[in-house]
């Protein structure tokens, strides 16, 4: 099983730790994983801003990266459903149509296609799981509070299996941390306003570590923290999972 | 108005009020929790919402002939039916059905068409006199105000600035802030409304076609004391509001109010079908874009609308931003979808004032497919050349940039070496990112970097 790691442009410049964090961890439990070293970006930030049709040579080149392998993982939700909504060729669809299909987040990787029932790892502090959108109501990696429905959460089925963590509690479950792309920059206002709201809500239940499958939530809500000097922090849950001591 | 400022701009400036924000983000998701208490006490709640949408779906497909069936039993029992291609048309069907009756006052209950149309500018012109009887809608009227969502037109307002408007048009105390008291003083002074008022005009929630029935829902009751009393009765209702049979109203009145407020229905579901005797009814079907809605495939489904609200209650940049700053009748994620098709380049920044988060396609009763609509919007906003020139230049060199990977290298490489050695050309009040939040560290070397020199070790 020949995997290939998709790491987003903003986490290879900006959160290579937690791009380094999910290589070893899908080597820690076997993986064949490798990285096309001429990979960019999935192409999200144009097409969100109204540009999709900007996005053909993105998605060609993301095609050729990624086509020799038999999954394509990425610790990132919200790149990875991007992909699954949006990756189209002109030149060949049926190569689009199945990286489409083999393309996983990493949370789902773990427990869906390794099924990983325990985990090295240990951890202990209070954390706080972002719920990010495109990963809850895009990938459905949690039920949504919206619907009836019978819970789940997988992001939470693996901080489980963590060593001395313990998930915090939240007065709205699953909303949104005004990221949003662009938005954070088109509507600043609302958009910092639902950060800092976030924010609130995990800082009064008593978190240390702010989590998601999505650094993107994570970046913007980081930006938050530093300027009110906060002592929160924000972790990628592939660092977590990847915590054999306590070095955090 | 603030008619030329667009969303973010008017959320800017809402948002200058934090504890107002507080305020207004803390009233409407207390709604969204009463509104899921609610559906999780209803039996199959997801089943509902399925077939409602599938029958909104078969509507939209047969509307041409259910509208036909619908005119043809209203006839029947003896309305009066008129078809409206825009609001100048319905605004002069209106006046003329009144003028013709010498009538100079109105009385109109919870009707967005008629806001939409701006009816009552129009026969104020005109020199006939309207007044909201809903309360919300007639606070929202004595302060020269459109309404700021769809089913609680007043929400953005606090009790005290209701009690001073009162303070203002109706005499009451100043200072006197009390809902109830406040309520009582609006309810006597409506009483009056509906006693001397010849003719009453309501909305229409839902129209039966089968029958020539249709269905007014209230909980003041507003709608009915005013269709009872008058001699001339109106409804306006868009082309939209069809359901094809009775029995439908048992999957669509479980869902509305539980919906909108979380109340299992509302306190009045009124059934209008036939003039009493001496009374006259008149229903305008109006079309002002549903039909080029429809004619828009990716769009069509928001015609399924029944105008709940839940999309607002749950948005949470609709909180945070007050249903003002969209500065359209229907706000919230709604109005960012419909909007679009009426003017594009008046609502061109809507699509945009969103996440793109997803829960309002979760709430919405007909499962509209809100946030996916709001991402389609962007494209056919952006190909119609309706974003501003300096946006498509940098999306332009995005696209470049990433659809290359030595220039992508050099261009990450570039920023990481600025914000590690000239953060003061990003940390500027030029940068909105940096306004109210740090930018992010910057690492020596990217993860390819890294990956380069130690890949094939680990």
């Amino acid at each position: 099983m020949k995997i290939g790691l998709f790491i987003p442009c903003y986490v290879n410049q900006l959160y290579p730790n937690a791009a380094i964090a999910t290589l070893e961890l899908l080597q820690k439990l076997g993986a064949d994983v490798s990285y096309p070293s001429k990979q960019t970006c999935c192409g999200q930030p144009m097409a969100n801003s109204g540009y999709e049709h900007l996005t053909q040579s993105c998605n060609d080149l993301f095609i050729e990266n990624f086509s020799g392998f038999d999954y394509v993982v990425a610790p990132s939700a919200s790149c990875v459903l991007h992909i699954k909504d949006h990756l189209h060729s002109h030149a060949d669809e049926k190569a689009a149509a199945a990286i489409r299909g083999k393309i996983y987040e990493l949370v789902e990787f773990l427990t869906d296609v390794l099924k990983i029932e325990k985990l090295d790892a240990c951890f202990p502090h209070k954390v706080g799981l972002h719920q990010s959108c495109h990963g809850l109501r895009g990938l459905h990696l949690a039920q949504m509070s919206e619907l009836v429905a019978p819970d789940f959460s997988k992001p939470k089925q693996l901080l489980n299996m963590v060593k001395g963590l313990e998930i915090t509690e939240l007065d709205r479950v699953d909303e949104c941390c005004g990221f949003g792309g662009l938005f954070c920059i088109a509507e600043e206002a609302v958009s910092v306003k639902m950060g800092k709201d976030r924010i609130t809500d995990h800082t009064k239940h008593g978190a240390e570590y702010i989590t998601s499958p999505d650094l993107s939530c994570l970046m913007h809500m980081e930006g938050i923290l530093q300027r009110n000097n906060s002592k929160v922090k924000i972790i990628h849950i592939a660092e977590i999972l990847n915590c054999s001591s306590i070095k955090a | 108005m603030k008619g030329t400022q667009d969303h973010a701009a008017l959320a800017e400036a809402f948002n200058k009020d934090e504890d107002r924000v507080d305020w207004h983000d803390g009233a409407l998701w207390w709604i969204r929790q009463k509104r899921d208490r609610s559906a999780n006490q209803t039996p199959q709640w997801e089943e509902l919402r399925e077939a409602a949408s599938a029958i909104k779906s078969n509507v939209i497909s047969n509307l041409h002939d259910y509208l036909l069936q619908f005119e043809a039993n209203l006839k029947r029992n003896g309305v009066k039916v008129y078809w409206a291609a825009d609001a100048e048309e319905h605004n002069q069907i209106i006046h003329k059905i009144l003028s013709e009756k010498n009538i100079n006052q109105m009385v109109k209950s919870k009707s967005m068409l008629t806001e939409e149309c701006h009816l009552n500018e129009y026969l104020a012109e005109r020199g006939i006199d309207v007044i909201n009887s809903d309360l919300g809608e007639y606070i929202q009227q004595i302060d020269n105000e459109p309404p700021s969502h769809i089913v609680l037109p007043c929400i953005h307002k606090k009790k005290e600035e209701i009690g001073e408007l009162f303070h203002e048009h109706l005499g009451t105390e100043k200072g006197l802030s009390d809902p109830t008291l406040l309520t009582r003083v609006a309810r006597k002074h409506l009483r009056n409304v509906f006693m001397t008022r010849r003719a009453a005009l309501t909305g229409v929630n839902f129209a039966v076609a089968e029958t020539g029935e249709y269905v007014v829902c209230t909980n003041e009751g507003n709608a009915d004391m005013g269709a009872h009393l008058c001699e001339v009765q109106i409804a306006s209702m868009g082309l939209e509001k069809i359901i094809p049979e009775r029995k439908h109203l048992g999957v669509f009145l479980r869902l509305l109010a539980r919906s909108a407020i979380g109340q299992p229905i509302t306190i009045y579901s009124s059934h209008f079908r036939k003039p009493r005797p001496g009374q006259e009814m008149h229903l305008v079907l109006v079309d002002k874009g549903r039909s080029a809605l429809l004619a828009r495939p990716d769009f069509r489904d928001s015609l399924k609308c029944i105008k709940c609200g839940g999309c607002m209650n749950t948005c949470p940049v609709y909180r945070k931003s007050g249903g003002l700053s969209y500065h359209n009748t229907i706000s919230g994620p709604i109005g960012a979808i419909l909007a679009p098709n009426l003017d594009m380049k008046k609502h061109a920044d809507l699509p945009f004032a969103s996440t793109l988060c997803g829960s309002c396609s979760n709430v919405c009763p007909v499962k509209i497919p809100i946030h996916d609509q709001l991402y389609k919007w962007r494209q056919v906003i952006v190909k119609e050349g309706y974003s501003a020139s300096r946006k498509t230049f940098s999306m332009k060199a995005m696209a470049l940039t990433l659809s290359s990977p030595e220039i992508y290298k050099t261009a990450g490489k570039t920023g990481r070496w600025i914000l590690n050695h000239a953060p003061f050309a990003i940390n500027n009040k030029f940068n909105p990112w940096y306004k109210q939040r740090e930018m992010p560290d910057s690492p020596k070397q990217s993860f390819g970097e890294w990956y380069a020199k130690n890949g094939s070790k680990s």
